[in-house]
């Protein structure tokens, strides 16, 4: 049902992370780079980040604040152009596309989840979900809408506008809207960073349904451990690379080890 | 509270600045105005002072400034009889006309249609100042038949030099004629604002135009030494007989500048009145951003006021933010008024208002009331925008989204029903009275519905947006349904810029209905009325010699020749119309339905009457009509009542012996000729075409083509108006531009969202077009609705008048809606570039 990337996976360059399920790559980054500013007012976002995101696997992102992870997901997903390196989503390389190619990929292969905003406040529910679809005047596959609809339990709410909905109800339709364009890869940008723990908790299930059952594959970036816990493997970024990585993560598992990487990552900066 | 009052200034310089731009227009429109006028003013103040004597000698009424050509003149004797007087430095007797056109060497009259062309007879007269009126700059003056000297400024016009032959037409016998360039004149009082001068020799100018006899129509006096204005005057009038005048220099140069500042006052507060227009859409527009900002701003007004803030203080901050806005606008609104006045200098100067030569100082008046004007406007309009940010709740500061307290739309539309129903009862009510008070509750009125209109059209328009919606969506998909959404998530906003719109759509629509129902009327009654096969006439009505029509009539194939001329005198106090004609002639050219009385009666002293007038004014056979011309009243009895007249033109109907009474010169305005039942049609108009060759300022129409020349005078006044109305309208536009950019920098972060999930930089540009013509067409459609209601009431209280045809001009309405999504299409180009522009992650980021 969904198409699967047909490019091979590649020899990969030192330090990349290649561990995990040994499953396709659903977006490759090599060698990353993104520099802001210039000179002495020169900050690097992204040092060099190589990294594979496995088809129907759920991979959070986590990292300190100013450690690179929300620039990683933006160049990751079309929102933003790295300064150097490679990124692949699909068979697509990003790197040379014009902003009209990057938007095509927004809309076709990439779902968006942000951690708050998501709804365009003039449409209803529903109108939001078939947004991407809508634009790109594709009809819609309504079995494919039915199920996603039904997964993420809004079936009453339809109807309603944003501001009818709470912030958790919001998530979903968020969510809902970035599966149903049926894309090759869902980012989610703490997702959950604005919900209180129950509704965040709802949102975090779904995703990993999506995963689970649709064989959707799902980036999460995050800093909180709980959130974490919910995904197959998480990534460790810190000063702009990747330091780490932990597969089937518990929250405490990954609570430890951001302690250590706070900690550890201090001396070893520059 | 003053440091963040000026910081918002900085912070949020661009769209102040559209603001701005609809105090600049408004206040420019009313600095061109003043400057304009003033200038003008100046102008012909130098002409008045420069061409008076020391005293002034002529008959009652005549020689003021807005005298026109008068018959009455003063023998040799009386001259003889002044020359006595020992208070009498200089006498000059002076001979002037009005109808003496010069024709340059392009065969075009120099000076166009419009501006009189003076003549003068050579005398030497010297005005208050002792210099010469007429100052000979090169050659000679005129001194014999067939010589003539012209104005420096004429000559240049007409590329003639000293020693041409010059070609004239003048109201003489016969009317065209051939005169040697002997010398060139500057007139004493400098420019000629658009009139030419043509200088006769005496003797010549009494031969040609006076019958040959040594008559005068004013004599200027220069006092001897020691004598003054008064005693010069004084001393004058003992020797005059009754009905002629003495009057001193000063005095003259009052009464004409008195009658000049009566014009000039007509002239400005008609342009005021649109500059009125101008700015009450700028008030909309002013309204509409100030509220916008505020509700923008509603978080830190709320944390301000959390911060012990007064009410006041809030309020105050966003007023002073208001009137710094007002005062820069007001500023550059001069600069850009004094250029506009430049441009009403070159549009009056193609009417024949020729103000190239005169100074256009900035006056103190003009600074004054442009920066009053402009700043007291901006801050009345920031009054209620300031009042509703004083209304926010210190808790807004904490919470996540923050409206500001605002009126139900029932209440809005309960307060325009009122007012539009007021406004309706004004109309009514402008329409019972005369004159200044009646035109003034009709504006009043009009102004009232336009802001009850645009006080429910939030309400009122939302089934037009959801119609659009509907075509929207067929048409564009979704992007066309987010365009329309957009449209009615703020209806007060929305209502508050397409109404600003509607206001110089609402008054185009009513001048283009009231034009085509003048237009139709004047065809349908020259078509209904008209019986004679050819018209002769002047395009600007212009009187011409009445040797034109004694001509025709011994032409081959001519059965009657009906002469027209036309009088302005004043009839109960009101500037009225009267045509003159010979009876007989007249029912031959001209079918007139008798309602009651003959024509046959109609001899001097008598007046027949149009029915409509006759009703208005509860005239009946043998009522007494009061006519009070330059010369003086002149009494006539009613002996005759017809219809249609008005439509014509002719609510009054005398014989010339009544115009000459009145003191005017018995010149035609139209020549109706009546061709023999057997006569070939193109050979009689090729005769009178014979006759008229030589004039290019006369021509022969036959009646289709004399409606199409009238049609053309009612265009031309349209364009006039529809170019006035235009700065209201880009005004409006502006408040387009100014709303959707706001709106896009509102809506920043729903932009980035949209771009994150795949919408195209086209499609979002596509959204925010679409936004603004909905809004465009909104104003448009709600202007149009209402213009022609006023339209139609206008045409239906002025049916007496003559407007007896109601047409709707379909295709100019369509236009006019057209035009209005060619402004939303471009009014959207900054704000969709602005939008399509955002970098996707920070508009997802922004606050």
């Amino acid at each position: 049902m969904r198409k699967r990337s047909v490019v091979g996976r590649t020899e990969s360059p030192a330090g990349t992370l290649q561990s995990g399920t040994g499953r396709p790559a659903a977006a490759r980054v090599r060698d990353l780079t993104k520099v802001y500013g210039s000179g002495h007012a020169e900050v690097r976002a992204l040092d060099g980040v190589s990294l594979d995101f496995h088809e129907g696997e759920f991979t959070a992102v986590m990292g300190p604040s100013g450690s690179g992870k929300s620039t990683l997901m933006h160049c990751c997903a079309a929102l933003d152009v790295a300064t150097s390196g490679s990124v692949v989503v699909g068979d697509t390389d990003l790197s040379g596309l014009k902003d009209k190619e990057l938007t095509q990929l927004r809309r076709d292969h990439v779902g968006f989840v942000f951690q708050s905003f998501n709804l365009v406040p003039t449409l209803t529910a529903e109108e939001n979900i078939l947004l991407p679809v809508s634009i790109a005047g594709r009809k819609v596959d309504r079995e494919w809408y039915s199920l996603v609809v039904e997964t993420v339990g809004l079936g009453d709410r339809l109807r309603h506008r944003p501001n009818e909905l709470s912030g958790g109800q919001q998530q979903r339709v968020a969510v809902a809207r970035a599966l149903a364009s049926k894309p090759s890869i869902v980012f989610a940008d703490e997702p959950t960073g604005n919900l209180d723990s129950r509704s965040g908790a709802e949102v975090l299930t779904l995703l990993q349904r999506s995963v689970r059952e649709f064989g959707q594959t799902v980036v999460m970036v995050t800093h909180d451990p709980i959130a974490a816990g919910y995904t197959d493997r998480v990534l460790f970024l810190a000063d702009g690379r990747v330091v780490d990585e932990m597969t089937a993560p518990t929250a405490e598992r990954v609570l430890e080890r951001m302690a250590a990487l706070t900690v550890g990552s201090q001396p070893g900066k520059g | 509270m003053l440091k963040v009052t000026w910081r918002n200034l900085v912070a949020r310089k661009l769209r102040l600045l559209l603001s701005a731009f609809a105090i600049i227009l408004g206040v420019a429109f009313v600095a061109g105005t003043l400057v304009f006028t003033n200038a003008m003013g100046r102008a012909f103040d130098g002409v008045i002072v420069g061409s008076t004597a020391d005293a002034q000698v002529a008959p009652k009424g005549a020689a003021n400034f807005d005298s026109m050509q008068d018959v009455r003149t003063m023998p040799a004797s009386l001259v003889t009889r002044l020359e006595a007087l020992p208070e009498a430095g200089a006498v000059y007797p002076q001979n002037s006309l009005q109808t003496v056109f010069v024709i340059g060497r392009n065969g075009k009259v120099v000076g166009g249609n419009g501006p009189p062309g003076l003549a003068f007879n050579a005398s030497g007269v010297r005005n208050l100042a002792g210099d010469p009126v007429l100052d000979l700059v090169s050659g000679e003056l005129p001194d014999g038949p067939q010589e003539v000297a012209l104005a420096v400024d004429t000559a240049n016009k007409a590329s003639y030099d000293v020693g041409d032959s010059v070609k004239l037409v003048t109201s003489g016998t016969p009317p065209s004629s051939t005169a040697t360039l002997t010398g060139l004149v500057e007139f004493a009082g400098g420019g000629l604002n658009g009139a030419t001068i043509t200088v006769f020799d005496t003797e010549f100018m009494q031969e040609e135009f006076f019958g040959g006899k040594d008559v005068y129509t004013s004599i200027s006096l220069s006092a001897a030494e020691g004598v003054s204005q008064e005693e010069l005057a004084a001393a004058a009038q003992e020797v005059l007989p009754q009905g002629v005048e003495a009057r001193t220099g000063d005095e003259v140069v009052e009464t004409d500048q008195q009658t000049l500042d009566e014009i000039l006052g007509f002239i400005t507060t008609f342009l005021l009145v649109f500059a009125g227009v101008a700015l009450v859409v700028g008030i909309f527009l002013i309204i509409n951003t100030f509220s916008i900002l505020v509700a923008q701003r509603s978080r830190e007004l709320a944390l301000l006021r959390a911060l012990g803030a007064s009410r006041g203080q809030v309020n105050r901050s966003v007023l002073l933010e208001a009137l710094a806005v007002g005062l820069i606008g007001s500023v550059a609104g001069l600069g850009l008024g004094y250029l506009l006045a430049l441009l009403l200098r070159y549009v009056f100067g193609r009417f024949g208002l020729d103000l190239g030569g005169a100074d256009f100082p900035l006056t103190g008046t003009a600074v004054v009331a442009s920066l009053v004007v402009g700043t007291v406007v901006t801050a009345v309009a920031g009054l209620l925008p300031a009042r509703r940010a004083s209304r926010v709740a210190p808790v807004a500061a904490l919470r996540d989204d923050v409206a500001l307290p605002e009126q139900t739309l029932r209440k809005r539309s309960v307060v325009g029903v009122a007012l539009v129903v007021a406004g309706v009862a004004s109309v009514f009510l402008g329409f019972e009275r005369d004159g200044t008070l009646g035109l003034s509750l009709i504006g009043l009125g009009i102004l009232l519905v336009l802001i009850g209109v645009s006080l429910t059209s939030a309400l009122v328009g939302r089934p037009l947006i959801r119609l659009f919606g509907v075509a929207y969506r067929r048409l564009f998909g979704t992007v066309g349904s987010l365009a329309t959404e957009n449209s009615v998530r703020n209806p007060r906003r929305t209502a508050a810029t397409a109404s600003a719109l509607m206001i110089g759509l609402a008054l185009m629509s009513m001048m283009a209905i009231f034009g085509a129902s003048a237009s139709a009327s004047t065809d349908a009654a020259i078509g209904k009325a008209l019986t004679s096969q050819f018209v002769v006439s002047n395009v600007v009505q212009q009187p011409f010699s009445t040797d034109i029509a004694e001509q025709i009539r011994g032409l081959e194939g001519v059965s009657s020749v009906a002469a027209l001329k036309q009088g302005f005198p004043e009839i109960d106090g009101r500037p009225a119309f009267v045509g003159a004609v010979e009876p007989d002639a007249i029912t031959e050219a001209v079918a007139l339905p008798l309602l009651r009385g003959s024509l046959d009666d109609l001899r001097p002293g008598t007046v027949a009457v149009d029915a409509a007038t006759a009703g208005d004014d509860g005239i009946g056979i043998g009522s007494t009509v009061r006519m009070k011309f330059q010369a003086g009243t002149v009494p006539v009895r009613v002996v005759a009542i017809y219809s249609g007249g008005n439509a014509l033109g002719l609510p009054y109907l005398v014989t010339p012996a009544t115009l000459v009474e009145g003191g005017l010169a018995p010149l035609d305005s139209l020549v109706f000729v009546t061709k023999e039942p057997g006569a070939d049609t193109g050979d009689v108009r090729a005769a009178i075409n014979g006759v008229i060759e030589d004039l290019p300022t006369v021509t022969v129409k036959d009646p289709e083509g004399f409606a199409a020349e009238q049609q053309e005078q009612i265009n031309q006044f349209l364009s006039f108006i529809y170019g006035l109305l235009a700065l209201s309208v880009v005004i409006a536009a502006l408040g387009v531009v100014n709303t959707l950019s706001l709106s896009v920098i509102e809506r920043t972060r729903e932009v980035g969202l949209l771009r994150a999930v795949g919408v195209s930089r086209r499609q979002l540009r596509t959204m925010i077009r679409l936004e603004s013509v909905v809004v465009a067409i909104f104003g448009a459609v709600l202007g149009l609705v209402m213009g022609t209601a006023f339209g139609l009431a206008v045409v239906g209280a002025l049916r007496d008048e003559g407007l007896t045809e109601t047409a709707v001009p379909w295709g100019t309405l369509a236009i006019f809606v057209v035009a209005a999504a060619v402004i939303g299409v471009l009014a959207a180009v900054f704000p969709a570039r602005r939008a399509a522009r955002l970098d996707v992650l920070r508009a997802i980021t922004a606050e």
